[in-house]
């Protein structure tokens, strides 16, 4: 601003060595030094954030990935098996027959501590359940010695990641400060251990007091099935939108309302949409509750919006005089639009598409609002139709679910639900870019 | 109505290619052209020459109604080729282009290769019944366009990466490709230096052989060069209409007068 007022005492330019800078240009650079000097700032300060959000997510998400298992080789014979049975306690025989062969694994090397059943029920669970589950299913593998993998507690896992230290610690009914000793004699024993948790990455989410069973594959097969209906209705119908009103649509006051409202609808709260696809989708036409093809509904709403005010404004960038060329050997409007300016287009479409993808991707109010919160997600679709009709969650929703819980070991995994959210995201974007590349390298 | 055509044709076909009569055209309020009466010869050049703003190029843009990608434009009157009104509501303009082809003032080849770019007329158009007819279409299209020579070996190069005089020949060569029978040229050569400006003059000049050829230029000496017929158009209104040595050397109207004598323009 000040170099531009003008200096009322030398009206006149004096003719001056090139070789003294004057105090005008002095000023001019001087400014021009503090602007570049702001926008390395900005993007200091925007690197920062990055930097600390990506730390962050990974110093939290990774115990997500790391589970602490009880790994005990143990025999069950025909005789204990149909003893078990026929008591009326059967997992509690179970529990008995376990902690029998744990004690025998222990004494072998060498370690003497008393543990108690319920000492290993708040270590590793109810594992009478799990063993009887398991023979039920198996019965052939009766007196064949069988390796059991038996998810240890939350709070264990807890010790064994340093989420939980013994400073301070209380005995409490989920733990007990001889519970730790004889978790460190196990480890020592190579009973417990520490491994990679496939688990979290193929399944499905568990009951709240089960955290270490959690899973996020089912969800992220949900939203999988979800972007598949999002990307499917909404690029179609926002492209079409976008052509017609771009490229034939008579500019009038209808077509300026639809512009308007067009703007406005990208900027309504998602959680506006939840409630409309729950009114029109769910309760008016009926269709199934916490389905991802209802949640894809209700963002393909959300994003065309988004679609349409991007692939517009690249339908806009292209020159016109590529539309003249095409009109004037004889084209049809269609034809000039599909052969020519579509394919220019095709790169910031394709940009737009991405973004509203990746919103999409990333929506949790809405799909609350369908049902598709994080404990409908039990298990994997039976088939291609199914993962669309049948309950399912979604990453985000997953997510919050698991944030919302009580036990402090979901907040691992909801920070490592986060890091499968951005990988996901991460290979839509490369997709995205490799499409793109293949449109752009037709110059 | 047919018989009268027909004895139209018998009359003049052999000379009028484009008959305009009272030809209005507005702008939402703007009137860009007054009462616009004119006759394009077949096999001829005919320049439009004037000042910016004049509406030479809303008048040749009527003449294959490019104008009606244009919402607020509106186009009154009777403009006939070969006796045939190009505005009757049967006409579809897409055929009409097909008919009358356009060079716009910019070369504007499509990003693709050259020889997509001559095939894709004939393409849309069904003329090549094969490949190798495609073939022969684009290399004859590139002959006409005195720019075989050049591009022959690199037909696939991709038609933006050739200079600008190179491009505008191949839009003039796209253009004739699809077999027009009038051939629009929207200032050609406003944006080429000197000596492609004389290729593209040069071509023009051989292009009269088959096609009649309509040319809006802003340089008087090229439309001197060019041209057998010279129109002058002043805020609208078609000032006069000539043979071109007429024009330039005995112009009937004052204002013709001072535009080529440069005191207006």
């Amino acid at each position: 601003m000040s170099d531009m007022s003008m200096d009322s005492a030398a009206p006149r330019r004096s003719s001056k060595s090139l070789h003294e800078v004057d105090a005008r240009t002095r000023r001019r650079n001087a400014a021009e030094t503090r602007f570049k000097a702001c926008g390395i700032g900005a993007i200091a300060i925007g690197l920062f954030f990055l930097v600390v959000l990506v730390v962050a997510i990974f110093r939290s998400g990774l115990p997500a990935f790391t589970q602490t298992v009880l790994d005990v080789e143990f025999a069950l014979t025909q005789e204990q098996y149909e003893d078990a049975e026929s008591q009326l306690f059967k997992t509690k025989a179970y529990s008995q027959a376990f902690n029998g062969a744990l004690k025998t694994q222990l004494d072998e090397s060498g370690v003497t501590l008393p543990f108690d059943e319920a000492s290993i029920e708040r270590i590793a669970g109810k594992v009478g359940g799990t063993i009887r589950e398991y023979f039920r299913a198996n019965e052939d593998q009766l007196g064949q010695p069988t390796s059991f993998q038996l998810a240890a507690s939350s709070r264990v896992d807890g010790y064994m990641t340093g989420r939980v230290t013994r400073d301070g610690f209380q005995d409490s009914r989920f733990l007990t400060l001889a519970d730790l000793d004889l978790v460190d004699a196990l480890e020592d024993a190579g009973i417990i251990r520490t491994q990679f948790n496939w688990n979290f990455i193929t399944g499905a989410d568990s009951g709240v007091d089960n955290p270490g069973g959690a899973g996020i594959g089912a969800s992220v097969v949900g939203s999988f099935f979800m972007m598949l209906v999002v990307l499917f209705l909404s690029l179609p119908i926002g492209v079409a939108a976008s052509i017609y009103l771009e490229e034939f649509a008579p500019r009038n006051r209808f077509t300026d309302l639809i512009e308007v409202n067009i703007s406005n609808l990208a900027a309504v709260p998602s959680i506006v949409f939840g409630i409309l696809g729950l009114a029109v989708f769910i309760q008016f036409m009926h269709l199934p509750q916490s389905a991802p093809v209802v949640g894809g509904l209700v963002l393909t709403l959300m994003t065309l919006p988004t679609i349409i005010i991007s692939t517009r404004a690249s339908l806009n960038a292209v020159p016109p005089s590529i539309r003249d060329a095409a009109l004037g050997l004889g084209a049809s409007r269609m034809q000039s639009v599909f052969h020519h300016v579509l394919p220019l287009a095709m790169p910031g479409i394709l940009t737009g598409t991405i973004i509203g993808l990746a919103q999409a991707l990333g929506e949790t109010a809405p799909l609350l609002l369908i049902g598709m919160v994080g404990f409908v997600a039990r298990g994997y679709p039976d088939s291609f139709i199914d993962g669309f009709v049948e309950p399912n969650s979604a990453m985000p929703a997953q997510i919050y679910t698991w944030a919302a819980r009580a036990d402090a070991a979901f907040y691992d995994k909801a920070w490592g639900g986060i890091i499968i959210l951005l990988m996901f995201l991460l290979t839509m974007n490369i997709i995205a870019i490799i499409l793109r590349r293949r449109f752009e390298r037709r110059w | 109505m047919n018989d009268m055509r027909l004895l139209e044709r018998d009359v003049d076909a052999k000379d009028i290619k484009i008959a305009a009569r009272k030809v209005q055209v507005y702008y939402a309020d703007t009137h860009a052209i007054k009462d616009v009466d004119v006759d394009i010869e077949d096999k001829t050049v005919t320049a439009f020459i004037g000042p910016s703003g004049c509406g030479k190029s809303t008048f040749l843009r009527c003449l294959n109604r490019m104008n009606d990608t244009i919402d607020i434009c509106r186009v009154e009157g009777d403009i006939r080729i070969d006796g045939e009104d190009i505005y009757d509501a049967k006409v579809d303009p897409v055929q009409l282009r097909a008919k009358v082809g356009m060079v716009f003032q910019k070369p504007n080849p499509f990003p693709k290769s050259i020889y997509d770019n001559i095939a894709y007329g004939p393409r849309i158009h069904g003329l090549a019944r094969s490949k190798a007819d495609l073939d022969d279409i684009v290399e004859k299209s590139l002959r006409r366009g005195a720019i075989w020579d050049e591009v022959k070996d690199r037909l696939h190069a991709p038609g933006t990466g050739l200079s600008g005089g190179q491009q505008q020949r191949l839009c003039i060569a796209r253009a004739v490709a699809t077999e027009p029978e009038v051939l629009l040229m929207d200032e050609p050569c406003s944006a080429l230096d000197p000596i492609a400006t004389s290729q593209v003059e040069e071509l023009i000049d051989e292009l009269r052989q088959e096609f009649s050829v309509v040319i809006v230029t802003h340089s008087m000496q090229q439309a001197a060069r060019v041209s057998q017929k010279t129109a002058f158009f002043h805020l609208g209104n078609l000032v006069e209409y000539g043979e071109t040595g007429q024009i330039f050397t005995t112009p009937q109207d004052p204002r013709t007068e001072s535009y080529i004598t440069g005191r207006i323009g």
